[in-house]
């Protein structure tokens, strides 16, 4: 029987005598007011992100739509066929407002998929350094510390320049500058767990070690891969947004809140604030929002706090 | 402990070999640095020549050798683009930005030290809460965002600041200096005002959270019991202790920093060698850019160094632990 397997099906004859674990990690963090609001935050602009085709006034990416006329609006004036550019339009006469969401979306999904990659391939790495340890360990630890001794912006700036733009590409850049935390974490983690009774039991068993690692040391390191995981999101998507601003990360086709926020910068020094500002304020919003909800789950996840 | 420098001194050689072969390999796979030499018009032979000029022409692994040849005696190849050595432009540059990066880590650390101990040592008062609100703020910012920011609002609509370049520069020891000029200072305070804010959150939160480990020590209680002003328990018992771990993360975080300055020297027209390198990267000039990593990777590894030698002179555990 598996470690995740036991929790499930002893969960609904727990509930009767006390909460269920989840239970009590939602009734934990919800005693902060800042993290509710950076978790009502989050999902408003996760919404946003999703139903944006079907909310914005115009679709950015067709061009049949654009007019040059309209270019450079300030927030509030009316286009030529009468729509309100509420946050004005950029250079190429884009609502701002529809290319922000749109934005939203490519930024949301890279820094999503990024983490959720780096995640796979740094917890597998991690545990699997901590379990079978020797010369092993030794390997994937030199590397995740050699790699963390470089800045994760130099790393991604030389990969893209290699690489090339798009989307595929900055999400290779951003899974190979990331990894290693998550190596790290788990390994940490994997260390205490692998010495417990449960994982003792399993090896009696005789459960092969890939079972081992997956169903049962995994989802016991989870937590603390939560938290860094939570927190790295909003690490990617800046890191994408200064990549692409740097004009090496999306292609000009779709554009991410930090293309938007580069496109901007050519008009600043003619007081046309709009077009950066705008996009900047959207991708603080997101950030600051899962930074309030990652540093609730640490204090929640952290069984060091645990009262 | 001779053997402990050798050993990490080995191994720092090593990461710098490794990381040379993966940056010299990673290089030679961007584009045709000859589409953008050559004239469009160029005729086959103009390029052939073009090739030969700069070794492009030989095998991969040749190339390689050659470079790490002349890479012992210093020589790192001409730039493509200014055709003139590689490394000497990298050098030239330098001075910016390490003027640039060491005036940010000051500002970042003079007004991180005190905020944090203050948000520390009165941790339920509302300015530590506005502090600490204002930390995750400083965090989550995008960096490149605020520098914008930063020129529309002072340079723009106030006129105050200039939005870019580097102002006149002072001759200090053989080195081009703005920060001894007022006008200097003028152009240094916004890029290093962008540059110094997300570490001063980091090190506004590990001053707070040393500062409330070190309030409960045995040490701090007993400077109390013994009768001493406040003023000398946090100014010596308490602020000593903490420096230990925050100059360690600050002197660290100078690597991170010299890195970052990429983004700032190019929103601010910075003349440092982060702006050479964003250059050189669009104009696929491979010698800058394979110069500008090979020195930030000796940067970096001399600080890791440094900084490790340090601790298990300051630590024995750390030294025990490294030589099992």
């Amino acid at each position: 029987m598996s470690q995740t397997g036991t929790t499930q099906t002893a969960a609904p004859a727990a509930a009767a005598v006390s909460e269920t674990p989840l239970l009590r990690i939602w009734r934990e963090f919800a005693e902060s007011k800042l993290a509710l609001f950076g978790l009502g935050l989050f999902i408003v602009s996760l919404l946003a992100a999703l139903l944006a085709p079907w909310i914005v006034p115009q679709n950015p990416y067709d061009l049949a739509t654009l007019d040059i006329m309209d270019s450079r609006m300030p927030p509030g004036s009316l286009s030529g066929d009468n729509m309100v550019f509420l946050l004005g339009s950029d250079g190429q006469g884009r609502d701002m407002l529809s290319a922000m969401l749109y934005g939203l979306r490519i930024s949301l999904f890279v820094g999503v998929v990024a983490v959720g990659l780096a995640l796979a391939i740094g917890a597998v790495a991690g545990i699997a350094a901590a379990y079978i340890g020797g010369r092993t360990d030794t390997v994937i630890m030199r590397i995740v510390d050699i790699q963390l001794s470089f800045p994760a912006i130099l790393v991604a700036l030389i990969l893209l320049a290699v690489l090339g733009n798009g989307v595929d590409k900055v999400i290779i850049a951003l899974v190979t500058v990331q990894w290693a935390y998550f190596a790290r974490t788990a390994r940490g983690a994997a260390l205490v767990e692998r010495n417990k009774e449960y994982v003792e039991a399993a090896r009696c068993l005789g459960l092969k070690r890939p079972r081992i690692l997956l169903r049962h040391l995994l989802p016991n390191c989870m937590p603390s891969l939560i938290v860094i995981g939570t927190v790295d999101i909003a690490r990617s998507i800046t890191l994408e947004a200064t990549l692409s601003f740097l004009g090496l990360g999306v292609p000009v086709t779709e554009p991410s809140l930090g293309m938007l926020i580069a496109n901007g910068f050519d008009y600043l020094l003619s007081g046309v604030y709009w077009i950066s500002m705008f996009p900047g304020i959207a991708l603080t919003i997101v950030i600051v929002a899962i930074n309030l909800v990652g540093d609730r789950l640490r204090d929640v996840l952290n069984p060091r706090l645990k009262r | 402990m001779l053997v402990f420098i050798i050993r990490r001194l080995l191994q720092s050689a090593l990461v710098v070999a490794v990381m040379s072969v993966l940056v010299f390999v990673g290089i030679y796979l961007i584009g045709d640095p000859l589409a953008i030499l050559a004239s469009p018009e160029a005729s086959e032979i103009d390029r052939e020549e073009i090739a030969r000029a700069l070794g492009l022409d030989r095998p991969l692994w040749e190339q390689y050798m050659t470079f790490i040849g002349s890479a012992f005696v210093g020589e790192f190849g001409k730039s493509f683009v200014f055709g003139q050595p590689a490394m000497g432009l990298i050098l030239e540059r330098m001075p910016a930005t390490l003027e640039l990066a060491i005036t940010a880590t000051l500002m970042a650390f003079f007004i991180g030290v005190p905020l944090g101990v203050y948000a520390g040592l009165r941790h339920e008062s509302a300015g530590a809460q506005a502090i600490m609100a204002g930390s995750i703020l400083g965090f989550s910012l995008p960096n490149f965002w605020v520098g914008l920011m930063l020129i529309m609002i002072f340079a723009v609509q106030l006129g105050w600041m200039p939005a870019s370049g580097r102002g006149p520069t002072t001759e200090v020891f053989g080195l081009q200096l703005s920060i001894f000029s007022a006008k200097g200072w003028h152009h240094i305070l916004l890029p290093a005002i962008t540059l110094a804010l997300s570490k001063c959150a980091l090190i506004i939160r590990l001053a707070r959270a040393t500062a409330r480990e070190v309030m409960l020590m045995d040490y701090v209680k007993f400077a109390r019991a013994k009768g001493l002003s406040e003023r000398r328990v946090i100014g010596v018992h308490i602020l000593k202790n903490i420096m230990v771990p925050v100059a360690t993360v600050t002197g660290l975080e100078l690597g991170a920093l010299i890195a970052f300055a990429v983004i700032t020297e190019t929103i601010f027209s910075w003349p440092g060698m982060g702006k050479l390198l964003i250059d050189s990267i669009t104009q696929l000039d491979r010698p800058v850019i394979v110069a500008y990593l090979i020195v930030v990777v000796f940067m970096l590894v001399a600080i890791n160094l440094v900084v490790d030698i340090l601790y298990s002179v300051l630590d024995p555990r750390v030294r025990l632990g490294g030589a099992q």
